[in-house]
């Protein structure tokens, strides 16, 4: 199994190179806490899966609002994500 | 004042501020509206508040109606989500600077801000901009707004009644409704938008259909109304189908990209071709719209003259009928201006601009 290194909140994690950009977040945090915040705040996390519920979005590379859940992984990407108010 | 009562057919922009118009100069208002207040083209266009001095007649009611749009979103900018972001009119060559030098003149002679961008000037406030555009012109007054959210308002603030109904004819002192009821009025204002010819036939005019984006949530991706100086080349003098380059800021953060236009399409269906060709369009001037995430397409009418300017004044033909409507891209900005000429013409007082361009009559020989 290959392995690559991804930088999910700026911290190199070393990850499974056929997992999504979802997988590799719930593998580097061990659950699946919030991941975004709503419009008015309240916290968000990946549900569906299969790129249909939009709660997974995060910023991949600089860019806003991509499904995690649709994005395979890549040597070097830069992944950031909602940790909460006291992360 | 009168205390006559007049019924408005159509709950859309111009509707609304018709009976608002009307309701505050003494008149007693029945709206009649088949959806809610403020659906139609009223919910579908982007919300644009635009002072556009591409012909005299089109400048006087753009800019008379941009005065109206400040003072009342000013008063209350929550209601309308009131934004006075501006407009950016992008040149794409030096030809088209050329001429957004030439407007400058123009908007400072009637009162209004409007000021000449150099590029430096123009990637300082649109820093997406692709790179290679020799400048730009920027109306400081325009502004957005959340048009079904006004309309809603201004319908409020009337006290009139509300009939939830389609109007199945017009007649002499009157309409008569779907289910058979006669209601009959003193004076009746056809306010239906691109919709005008299912009651009145041989009015001039053309449904116009265009499609609009929306995207997610991007604050300070742009921060004016952005659009291509040839959009009102592309968008209003031809009848061929078009596309031109407009986005807009909404006070949520998400964008609304457009703009395209095509003449004799009925059905409201999202066309994938049309909807490429604009989205392209949109590429060539900002190319970083490709990395947002769009979530929503959406289709709708505007109602066209063949001259460009609205209908606003009496039918020459049938007494007691009053036209507000073929309004194009520009009803949210004119309906302002459009409820006081229509209005003033009623209720027989000085109107604010000369009415005459927009009256039905140039339409309609004499008899």
């Amino acid at each position: 199994m290959a392995t690559i290194t991804v930088f999910i909140n700026n911290h190199p994690y070393a990850c499974d190179a056929s997992t999504s950009v979802a997988g590799a977040i719930a593998q580097a945090t061990h659950q699946l806490g919030a991941t975004r915040q709503s419009v008015h705040g309240m916290p968000r996390t990946m549900l569906c899966g299969m790129g249909i519920c939009f709660e997974c979005r995060v910023t991949i590379n600089g860019n806003a609002h991509q499904l995690a859940c649709q994005t395979p992984v890549e040597a070097g990407m830069h992944i950031t994500y909602w940790e909460g108010a006291d992360a | 004042m009168s205390h006559a009562h007049v019924i408005i057919i159509g709950g859309g922009i111009v509707g609304s501020a018709c009976a608002h118009r009307l309701a505050a100069t003494g008149w007693r208002v029945t709206l009649i509206e088949r959806d809610t207040i403020g659906s139609g083209a009223t919910a579908a266009g982007m919300g644009q508040v635009v002072a556009l001095d591409d012909s005299p007649a089109e400048f006087a009611l753009t800019a008379d109606s941009q005065r109206r749009w400040h003072a009342l979103g000013q008063a209350n900018p929550l209601v309308h989500e009131y934004t006075p972001c501006g407009t950016i009119w992008v040149a794409s060559d030096d030809e088209e600077l050329a001429m957004a030098a030439a407007k400058v003149p123009n908007y400072h002679a009637a009162g209004l801000h409007a000021e000449l961008l150099d590029a430096a000037a123009l990637y300082r406030h649109e820093p997406n901009l692709r790179p290679g555009l020799p400048g730009g012109l920027r109306i400081a007054g325009d502004a957005v707004v959340y048009p079904s959210r006004s309309a809603a308002w201004l319908w409020q603030q009337t006290g009139g009644t509300l009939i939830h109904a389609e109007v199945s004819a017009l007649h002499a002192g009157g309409v008569t409704l779907g289910d058979g009821r006669h209601l009959s009025a003193d004076a009746v204002v056809l306010a239906t938008g691109s919709r005008a010819r299912d009651l009145v036939p041989a009015l001039p005019i053309r449904p116009k259909k265009g499609h609009l984006v929306i995207t997610d949530r991007y604050p300070d991706f742009i921060h004016h109304q952005v659009a291509e100086m040839g959009y009102v080349k592309n968008a209003h003098l031809t009848d061929v189908d078009s596309v031109a380059f407009n986005v807009q800021p909404r006070a949520t953060g998400q964008i609304l990209i457009g703009s395209c236009r095509q003449y004799d399409i009925h059905t409201p269906e999202v066309d994938p071709v049309m909807l490429g060709q604009m989205l392209q369009r949109c590429l060539e001037f900002m190319p970083a719209l490709a990395t947002l995430s769009s979530i929503r397409v959406w289709t709708g009418y505007r109602a066209a003259t063949p001259d460009g300017q609205p209908l606003i004044g009496p039918h020459p033909h049938q007494p007691g009928l009053w036209l507000a409507t073929g309004h194009e891209g520009l009803g949210i900005t004119t309906s302002l201006g459009t409820a006081d000429l229509l209005a003033a013409l009623m209720n027989h007082t000085p109107p604010a601009i000369d009415p005459t361009p927009y009256l039905p009559s140039r339409f309609f020989s004499a008899t």
